[in-house]
């Protein structure tokens, strides 16, 4: 089910002016604070009324500027996760899961509510006030009530920000459950990209509230042209790949298109498939396959492109099998090396440059 | 047991208890409509009808008492009106009584309602309505509960105010024992008296006391409010 949105908001200081449609499944908003994010999706919910517009969502037409049309939030079904959670302080969490179903008076499925539950890990909250719970509880309440008003598309605004390092990855996981559990359209509002990298399976990017890109995530990220958008430290190309095996050293090997991986113990069993963010300024190029290295990834790649900015850096866009990957090097690199696009090259990747949280469920 | 205090002293006391219960139950729910509309609603002439609500705040007494008698004595427009159709005396009445005291807490209530419904976060509002809940329900299953605690203290604040009002009351209703005669009412007409000092002290120690008895009552409610929603 796709989402149309056209928008035209202006404010004084901002002009909000976008028109995009997106495909089913995870689509993240991603942009700098300001971008104009979080705008869009309190349009999308009905509770910001732009100045002009049109959103669509599969055959529903949810508001039209031109015709007068609005829908009231109420009557949307749009599924809203807030930054801050917003539970109602003055119910249990039970209470707070039902209140959707009670507002639309929906009959009560036990076995797919219990299902839920588990699998964000909260059943054992229920008879709990909010104030009681820790951040990652409350924004997987939060999730959980919003999916329980049975919605037909889900707005996630920055759910994870307020979280610390190790809160977020107690939610991720549950959040790539949900995307390949539910095929609930989801938007996803970040300006973190190894979230995007994880969960997306297509990126909008916006820049002073219009749509800089948009396309399926594993193109956009590794396009070496957004690197301006996404800062150079964040570029990163995501790759897909199985895991292999758990060696006894404590490194997983995993095949990817181009060639096996070793990283440090990835906590998946083989044959898992996973997704997997190399940051950009973690790989290395060498011309000739390298030899007594301590690196243990060594793929064979093909220089795509190359792109310089105005800083001593060059983004260099690899093919490596299907697979693409991107390179930061500096200027200099790149100029001793010769390199240019359709030259072979080497891709040196050291195990330990993969974080934890650069991986992520297929 | 009547402390040393006549029959006509305690119907004072009690009226006073009657015309105030009834002057809080029918106002609240006017009180919190009107707080809500300041509170969340822009709307033309809001500044002015928050001028009406305080009115009565700033205006001498006795010229809201006398506006009273205007609009609701027997040849007043509205008096008129209650009396042909429905029946209804206010003017020289209890019932009068009451409207006055309601009209002279209304604007201590409204302030007290309106800030408790601002200190409600907006954004829990909006998390109702995308989990489809429409303006009402929002403002029943979360305004109202949130705004609790304010509106109770508006509600006894609004008694308080209630059982102490004098100058509109007796301009409006005059002071007839055991009819119209409040509890401030009957303080004074003891001090008109010589030698009915003890009478009046005797009142004024019985409007402390219920004074005293709303605030505690009114407290520990709002702890119990307080206490649930924690959790503890």
């Amino acid at each position: 089910m796709s989402l149309a949105i056209t928008l035209r908001h202006a404010r004084e200081d901002f002009v909000l002016d976008v028109d995009v449609e997106t495909p089913s499944g995870v689509t993240a908003l991603f942009g700098p604070s300001g971008a104009g994010k979080t705008t869009i999706v309190q349009a999308v919910a009905g509770l910001l009324r732009p100045d002009s517009g049109r959103i669509r969502i599969g055959d529903d037409l949810l508001q039209d500027s031109a015709t007068g049309h609005w829908l009231p939030p109420h009557r949307r079904r749009i599924g809203y996760v807030f930054q801050d959670g917003r539970l109602f302080p003055h119910m249990s969490v039970a209470k707070n899961l039902a209140y959707g179903r009670r507002m639309s008076g929906a009959p009560r499925d036990p076995a797919s509510e219990a299902r839920l539950l588990a699998m964000l890990g909260i059943d054992h909250l229920l008879d709990r006030a909010p104030a009681l719970l820790s951040g990652g509880e409350k924004q997987r309440v939060a999730i959980g009530r919003a999916l329980l008003s049975q919605p037909r598309l889900l707005l996630l605004d920055e759910p994870l920000a307020a979280l610390d390092a190790a809160r977020k990855e107690e939610i991720l996981p549950y959040l790539e459950k949900l995307r390949d559990a539910s095929g609930l359209p989801i938007l996803y509002v970040s300006h973190a990209v190894a979230e995007v990298a994880r969960l997306a399976t297509s990126v909008v990017i916006l820049r002073q509230g219009h749509v800089d890109r948009s396309g399926p995530v594993a193109e956009l990220l590794a396009d070496p042209a957004l690197t301006r958008a996404l800062g150079p430290r964040e570029a990163g190309a995501v790759i897909e790949a199985r895991v292999l095996r758990h060696h006894e050293d404590g490194l997983t090997e995993l095949a990817t298109s181009a060639g096996h991986l070793l990283l440090p113990g990835v906590g998946a069993a083989p044959g898992t498939g996973l997704r997997i963010r190399i940051p950009a300024h973690e790989v290395i190029l060498a011309l000739t396959p390298p030899e007594a290295i301590s690196a243990l990834n060594i793929l064979p790649a093909r220089i795509r492109s190359l792109r310089g900015g105005d800083g001593p850096g060059v983004m260099v866009q690899l093919e490596s099998g299907a697979d693409l990957l991107l390179a930061r090097v500096t200027r200099r690199s790149a100029e001793a090396l010769a390199l240019e696009p359709g030259k072979n090259c080497f891709a040196i990747v050291k195990s330990v440059a993969v974080a934890r949280d650069d991986i992520g469920a297929l | 047991m009547t402390l040393g205090i006549s029959p006509d002293a305690w119907a004072a006391v009690a009226l006073s208890l009657r015309v105030s219960f009834w002057a809080v139950a029918l106002s609240l729910p006017v009180g919190i409509a009107i707080a809500w509309l300041l509170a969340r609603v822009e709307f033309p002439g809001k500044q002015l009808v928050n001028g009406i609500v305080h009115l009565p705040l700033i205006l001498p007494p006795v010229v809201t008492g006398y506006l009273l008698l205007l609009t609701f004595g027997r040849r007043g427009p509205a008096g008129a009106f209650l009396h042909d159709v429905f029946g209804i005396t206010l003017a020289f009445n209890w019932t009068g009584a009451a409207l006055a005291a309601a009209i002279m807490a209304f604007p201590l209530m409204v302030r007290a309602i309106r800030l408790s419904i601002e200190a409600v976060d907006p954004g829990l509002e909006e998390a109702a309505a995308t989990l489809g809940a429409c303006r009402a329900r929002v403002f029943l299953t979360i305004t109202l509960p949130l705004a609790a605690p304010g509106i109770l203290a508006g509600a006894i604040l609004a008694f308080a105010k209630a059982m102490g009002e004098f100058g509109a009351t007796i301009t409006f209703v005059s002071n007839i024992p055991g009819r119209t005669q409040t509890l401030p009412s009957a303080v004074y007409a003891f001090l008109q008296v010589p030698g009915a000092e003890g009478s009046a002290i005797r009142l004024v120690l019985i409007s402390i006391a219920v004074a005293m008895g709303a605030l505690v009552a009114s407290e520990v409610l709002a702890r119990r409010m307080a206490r649930r929603r924690t959790g503890a």
